[in-house]
């Protein structure tokens, strides 16, 4: 990774400009050119280094209803239970934590009756009692990874 | 929170939440996909930032890929007379990417505030879990850090044409 690059981790993770030449204006801030700027930020995202690029939404302020939920899944069960969890469309993310509650999920469906129902049938399928956790209040939300 | 979203607003949603073409006037291009003129969608990305329906544009780093190997989902049972004074707090802390108050579970799940803490190693991540707790002090009644171990799905949330798949949008992940 070479200067360059770290300068496009670094300051461009917001404030892409919105203009009719962004890459040329961000190429003047960082002191380099258009072409540069956008060649580094193809190979980072060829590289896997930058997942993507581009403007990121929040979701939830555009419909639907979303939710965070945990089982408490005995070890001898875990992969069945968390192949349950996965087959569900409703699940957008599924992650193993360390902890007695060791699968923790989100769920985003259409309309909060529908996240009440697929928590009941994820419930009803795998026999286990569901902490459902939805957010009450958001706080920050912003990726900062400097390198 | 909604916020009501016309056609072409839809369009744009559509057009860029794969992300942006890497040409010199991505937003001409943009627009040209959808049949618009370039100021308008502009203009109409400007709107949206605005309103939070965008949170931000910009390069989303792939954390694994930076190092960032060891996250944690740090959790917190705050006095909830303070939590609205806290989070905003915690959650303007550097080292924290999410930050969420949630409700409780008792007895065994008494923790009601929730952030997020990437590391390049569990050390870092228990370092920025004490400068958290410096933080929250005495309005703290316990804490735990929540590893995540293996990534079981990520499908992110898309924002789709069909109705049964109207409010998937990539945002932003908890991991």
């Amino acid at each position: 990774m070479d200067p360059l690059d770290r300068q496009i981790i670094n300051t461009l993770q917001g404030d892409f400009p919105v203009c009719a030449r962004p890459f040329a204006a961000v190429a003047e801030r960082l002191d380099t050119t258009e072409e540069m700027v956008i060649a580094h930020i193809a190979a980072l995202l060829q590289a896997g280094v930058l997942s993507r690029f581009g403007p990121m939404y929040d979701a939830e302020r555009m419909g639907g209803a979303f939710t965070l939920a945990a089982l408490s899944v005995p070890e001898d069960e875990f992969d069945h239970v968390a192949a349950i969890v996965n087959g569900l469309p409703q699940v957008a993310h599924n992650y193993r934590r360390e902890h007695p509650l060791n699968l923790w999920f989100v769920l985003a469906a259409e309309t909060p009756d529908a996240i009440e129902r697929t928590l009941a049938d994820i419930e009803r399928r795998t026999g286990l009692p569901i902490y459902n956790l939805p957010k009450l209040d958001e706080f920050y939300i912003g990726l900062r990874f400097e390198i | 929170m909604k916020t009501p979203l016309d056609n072409i607003d839809r369009q744009i949603v559509l057009a860029t939440q794969g992300g942006l073409p890497l040409v010199a006037q991505p937003y001409h291009t943009i627009a040209a996909q959808i049949g618009r003129d370039p100021e308008e969608v502009m203009a109409r990305l400007r709107r949206l930032l605005a309103q939070g329906v965008i949170r931000r544009i910009g390069v989303v780093p792939n954390h694994y890929a930076l190092g960032f190997t060891a996250n944690g989902m740090t959790v917190w049972d705050v006095d909830d007379a303070r939590i609205a004074e806290i989070g905003p707090r915690v959650g303007a802390l550097e080292s924290v990417s999410h930050c969420y108050h949630r409700p409780r579970h008792p007895p065994h799940w008494p923790y009601n505030l929730f952030a997020m803490v990437h590391g390049r190693s569990r050390e870092e991540v228990e370092n920025k879990t004490a400068q958290i707790a410096r933080l929250i002090g005495n309005a703290s009644h316990g804490h735990q850090i929540l590893y995540s171990t293996r990534i079981l799905k990520k499908t992110g949330l898309r924002f789709g044409a069909s109705p049964e798949n109207t409010q998937r949008v990539e945002s932003s992940t908890q991991s």
